[in-house]
Formats: C-alpha cells, sequence, structure tokens
C-alpha cells in the first residue's frame, strides 16, 4: 500500500463538465493537483484565414461569430482597427450606440456567468434565477438591434440601427428592474454563508501573480490590478463616460463574484449615462469597399477582459491578415497557476471563474524570432516540450514527478 | 446579516408566480420590431445589380436572371445567417426582412427557395 497516489486524470477534450472542447490533464498527488497542462486548439476554426478571403464588410459578420456571448466586443474591435486604418471618423451617435450595445452585452455576460459559477458550485438555485434575469437583457438586445445574440448592429464606419425615444424608455425601465435584481444578487453574493465559504480562498491570484501572468478583466481586478482598457485607453464613447473601475482585494473566485456584480451596477449607471447624453447626428459614415494600405490595433475591454484584434490592409476588399488575441488566452496561464496545490475538487470553479471562452481563444501560435527574423509556426508539442524546459532552466520541473509515475505504472 | 439560507424568501415567493418560460409552440412570443428573420424579394424592384451577392457573408443568396430585366432571388435558408447585409445593400429596396423564423424543414433541399413565388412567402407577413 502506498499512501500517496500520483496519477494523472485527463478532464475533456470531451467531457460532460465542459460546454467546449478543451482539454485539461491534471497531475495529482492523493487529492492534491500538482500540476496542470491545458491543451488548446480543439475549437480552432480557421477564422483569421477565412478573413483574408473576404471582404471587409463579409469580416464584419465573421469576427461576429467568433464569440456567440461577446460578439459585439470581437466585431466592435475589428471595425475599430479597420475604421483607424480608412480614416473614418464615426459619428458620436454611432460610437454612443456600440457603447450601450458593450454595456448590454456586459451586463448579459456577468448575469451568465453568475449563473454558471452558481451552477459549478452546486449552487442551482441562483443559475436559475440569474439566468431568469438575464431574459430581460436579452430581451432589450433583441429590441435595440433585432437579434438576442449576434447582434449585428457594427458596421464599418458606424453602426446599422438607431434607437428612439420609445426603446430609451424601455431600456430605462429594464435598468431599473435589473438594478434592483443586481442588488439583491449583491446582498446574495455577500451575505450567504456557504457562498463566501465555498469560494473564499479557493483559487488565489496573488496580485504579484497577477501582474506577473498578465491576467485580464474580472480575473485581474479581482487581485487588486487596475486594468481596465475602458479607462486606460478609452474607445467608443468611455472617454466622455464617468465610471467606476471596479477592483477588489479578496484575489480569489469570491472576490471575482464580487467585482462582476459590482460591475453590472457600473453597466446600469454607464448606459443611463448614454442614454441620456445621446448625441444627435447620423449613424454612419460611407466607408469605402477598398480600404487603403495600412495596419492597426484595436483593443476592446470584453466582458473577460481585454480584447486585441490586429487588421492588416493592402489596398483591396479583403484584408491581408487578421489576427485575433481573445481575452481567454490571456488569462489561461493564471489559471494553471490558481489551480496548483489545490484540490481537485475546486478544478471547476477555477475554471469556470476566469469565464473561459475557448471557441474565442483557440488560434495558431506562430513565433516570431527577432534576432534573425524567420518566423516559424510552431505545434502544440514544440511549445509544450520548450515550456518545460524554460521552466525546468529555471527550477520548475516535473521530470521528478513524470519519473515516479513511469515507475509506479511500471510496478503494475 | 452573514446567514445561511439566504435565497428561501425568494424562491418560496417565486411559487406562487407563473412560469417564467413559454410553452412554446402553443404560446408564440413576438418577434421584436428589427427582428431579422426570412427575407422577402420585390421582383419590380431588382435592377439585377447583384451587390447582394457580393456582400453576403455566407453566399446565400444568388440572384438569376429570368428574362429581360427580370430577376429572381434564391436563398439558401440553411446558410443563411440572417445578418440581413443584403438588405442594407440594396440600393433600390427589393430585398426586407420579415419576422418569419418557422424555416425548419426535414428535407434540406426545401431550404433552397425562389422568393419570387408568392407559394414560399405564405407565411410571411407583408411589408409595412
Ligand atoms: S442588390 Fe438589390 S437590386 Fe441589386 S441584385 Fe440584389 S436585390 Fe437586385
Ligand atoms: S441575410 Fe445575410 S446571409 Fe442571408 S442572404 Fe442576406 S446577406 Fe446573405
Amino acid at each position: 500500500m502506498h499512501d500517496s497516489h500520483d496519477f494523472k486524470i485527463p478532464v475533456g477534450p470531451q467531457h460532460p463538465a465542459l460546454k467546449e472542447p478543451e482539454s485539461f490533464s491534471l497531475a495529482l498527488k492523493g487529492e492534491k493537483i500538482m500540476g496542470v497542462d491545458i491543451r488548446l486548439g480543439y475549437n480552432h476554426r480557421g477564422i483569421e484565414k477565412a478573413c483574408e478571403e473576404r471582404s471587409y464588410i463579409q469580416d464584419v459578420y465573421l469576427i461576429e461569430r467568433i464569440c456567440g456571448i461577446c460578439s459585439h466586443a470581437h466585431s466592435t474591435c475589428f471595425v475599430q482597427a479597420v475604421e483607424e486604418i480608412a480614416g473614418l471618423a464615426v459619428p458620436r451617435r454611432a460610437l454612443y450606440i456600440r457603447t450601450l450595445v458593450a454595456e448590454l452585452e456586459r451586463i448579459h455576460s456577468h448575469l451568465l456567468w453568475l449563473g454558471v459559477a452558481g451552477h459549478e458550485i452546486g449552487f442551482d438555485t441562483l443559475l436559475m434565477y440569474a439566468w431568469r434575469d438575464r431574459e430581460i437583457v436579452m430581451d432589450i438586445l433583441a429590441l435595440l438591434t433585432g437579434n438576442r445574440v449576434n447582434y449585428g448592429i457594427n458596421t464599418i464606419g458606424g453602426v446599422r440601427r438607431d434607437i428612439d425615444a420609445d426603446e430609451i424608455q424601455q431600456i430605462l425601465k429594464a435598468m431599473d428592474t435589473l438594478e434592483e435584481r443586481t442588488k439583491y444578487y449583491i446582498e446574495v453574493v455577500t451575505e450567504e454563508t456557504t457562498i463566501i465559504e465555498r469560494l473564499a480562498g479557493v483559487g488565489v491570484l496573488s496580485h504579484d501573480d497577477a501582474l506577473r501572468l498578465d491576467a485580464v478583466g474580472p480575473t485581474a481586478r479581482a487581485s487588486e490590478v487596475k486594468r481596465d482598457v475602458r479607462s486606460d485607453d478609452p474607445y467608443a464613447a468611455y472617454g466622455e463616460i464617468p465610471f467606476n473601475v471596479i477592483t477588489d482585494n479578496h484575489n480569489d473566485v469570491y472576490g471575482r463574484t464580487v467585482v462582476r456584480v459590482k460591475e453590472l451596477m457600473e453597466a446600469y449607471q454607464i448606459i443611463r449615462f448614454a442614454l441620456k447624453n445621446l448625441p444627435e447626428g447620423p449613424i454612419e459614415v460611407k466607408a469605402p469597399r477598398k480600404i487603403p494600405a495600412g495596419e492597426a490595433v484595436s483593443r476592446y475591454e470584453a466582458p473577460r477582459g481585454e480584447n486585441v484584434h490586429y487588421v492588416k490592409a493592402n489596398g483591396t476588399e479583403n484584408p491581408e491578415r487578421v489576427k485575433v488575441r481573445a481575452p481567454t488566452l490571456a488569462n489561461v496561464q493564471a489559471v494553471k497557476h490558481m489551480l496548483k496545490d489545490r484540490f481537485l475538487a475546486d478544478m471547476s470553479i477555477v475554471v469556470a471563474a476566469i469565464d473561459p471562452c475557448f471557441s474565442c481563444t483557440d488560434r495558431l501560435i506562430s513565433i516570431k524570432n527577432l534576432d534573425n527574423a524567420d518566423t516559424k509556426i510552431i505545434n502544440w508539442e514544440e511549445i509544450h516540450s520548450y515550456g518545460i524546459k524554460w521552466y525546468a532552466e529555471r527550477g520548475v520541473d516535473f521530470s521528478d514527478l513524470n519519473k515516479r509515475f513511469a515507475e509506479r505504472m511500471g510496478n503494475r | 446579516m452573514i446567514r445561511p439560507g439566504k435565497m428561501i424568501a425568494e424562491v418560496l415567493a417565486s411559487i406562487f408566480k407563473k412560469p417564467a418560460t413559454n410553452l412554446y409552440p402553443a404560446e408564440k412570443l413576438d418577434m421584436p420590431k428589427k427582428f431579422r428573420g426570412k427575407l422577402i424579394f420585390h421582383p419590380d424592384r431588382c435592377i439585377g445589380c447583384k451587390l447582394c451577392m457580393k456582400d453576403c457573408p455566407s453566399g446565400a443568396i444568388t440572384i438569376n436572371k429570368i428574362g429581360d430585366k427580370q430577376f429572381e432571388a434564391v436563398v439558401d435558408l440553411g446558410r443563411c445567417i440572417y445578418c440581413a447585409q443584403c438588405v442594407y445593400s440594396c440600393l433600390k429596396k427589393a430585398l426586407e426582412t420579415t419576422d418569419n423564423v418557422e424555416l425548419a424543414q426535414l428535407d434540406s433541399n426545401k431550404l433552397k427557395v425562389s422568393l419570387n413565388e408568392n407559394s414560399n412567402n405564405s407565411v410571411d407577413k407583408p411589408a409595412e
């Protein structure tokens, strides 16, 4: 009989607990997680390449479909880059409408997350109520844009749909109801002992680690990293709208929950301000079909964190290169860190707490060696062994552990 | 006050509320005004410029010439992503969206429809 149990548990790529195919391999000692291997790529759909074969206007819809939750985040990020290259002055009213939809999207995404988090810890009551209330904002999005998801509101040079006084009234009314509900959820989250005990101290990411691992979005803000593109590098109408960047010092899943529910309250204020100060005027400027040669990087604070798009134009109707860096990719490293030395039972909530979106994340990795200027595409195995070697040189070495696994397997 | 069972009052109160869900298809929801459903086509307005075809992100719409200055629009409802870009691209307002969402078919061939035939538009509401 051995009293320590070293083994590996694969979770995914197809696994009942994961909504998207992605593979986690956990090295365990008893119930304790010794190391995590995350393998991305199962959702790679070649969207970046497909963008090169379509015109800019077609790409807006394709890019929007990178993610079903933060579709507006991707399409706005993309059109911002194209507008920058083409030198288009987007009308202010369009920028306000974009901001409005962006915040409505944040509300629906955070409420969705609250429900998922409740579900992951076995608190399905919270799931049911959070999702019921989420329907209010879904209806508003449908009212404003026509559809519940993939709003199709953005176009290059502005937005496609205007809003009228009647819609403004309906949005304001919905915001009041949602604010009331959110206050209740803040109460639930801060007063329900079961939630606090289940989430406090789980998935800890210290302030320094959050900075070192470049965490983004609510994951970073829950570790007191005041990082938010909306205030650091304002886009759309955020430069004109006052709001607070919510941070928290709990550094754990509980902190991430608090940040998200408090961000909901900020979102209601942003929406009220945007509606009150909605400028009059046109909602789009005519964009040329051929975008002049140039390149641009665009940043956007998606509900999950900073989203980055790079677009390179070559003067034709199709972009030469489109690159997407979704927030989950930035946070995945942090997940590995958060899970280390925790228990297997915490895995699902820790992973869920970054609000992962793998369909956004899966891209090819291309490494450019700056010394001799050649580019190579490396596959997962290579980056995997590279990472192992890199860490081994710096004292993080699993080879001992691996050897012991191998011996154990041999002993059987 | 920090205590367990914070949501119990809410749960009990909900017992007496009506369900939050609808009994589809018995109860149908109204689609929002700006909803983008199945397209309708006005052949009399179309000039055959094919801008709609060019901008369609999914290659779902095809404009065929069926006679002198007469055009037919064929849409593959299975490919269409209901983005309404074709409606925006058309300078002659020959295309329009409707609130028709019930487009499921058992036979995939039936998804490819000509928008000129009125029979296919039978469930469509007339344009406002
Ligand atoms: S864009 Fe309009 S006018 Fe041109 S072919 Fe299409 S439907 Fe006809
Ligand atoms: S709605 Fe969109 S996908 Fe459908 S035919 Fe028109 S442009 Fe194509």
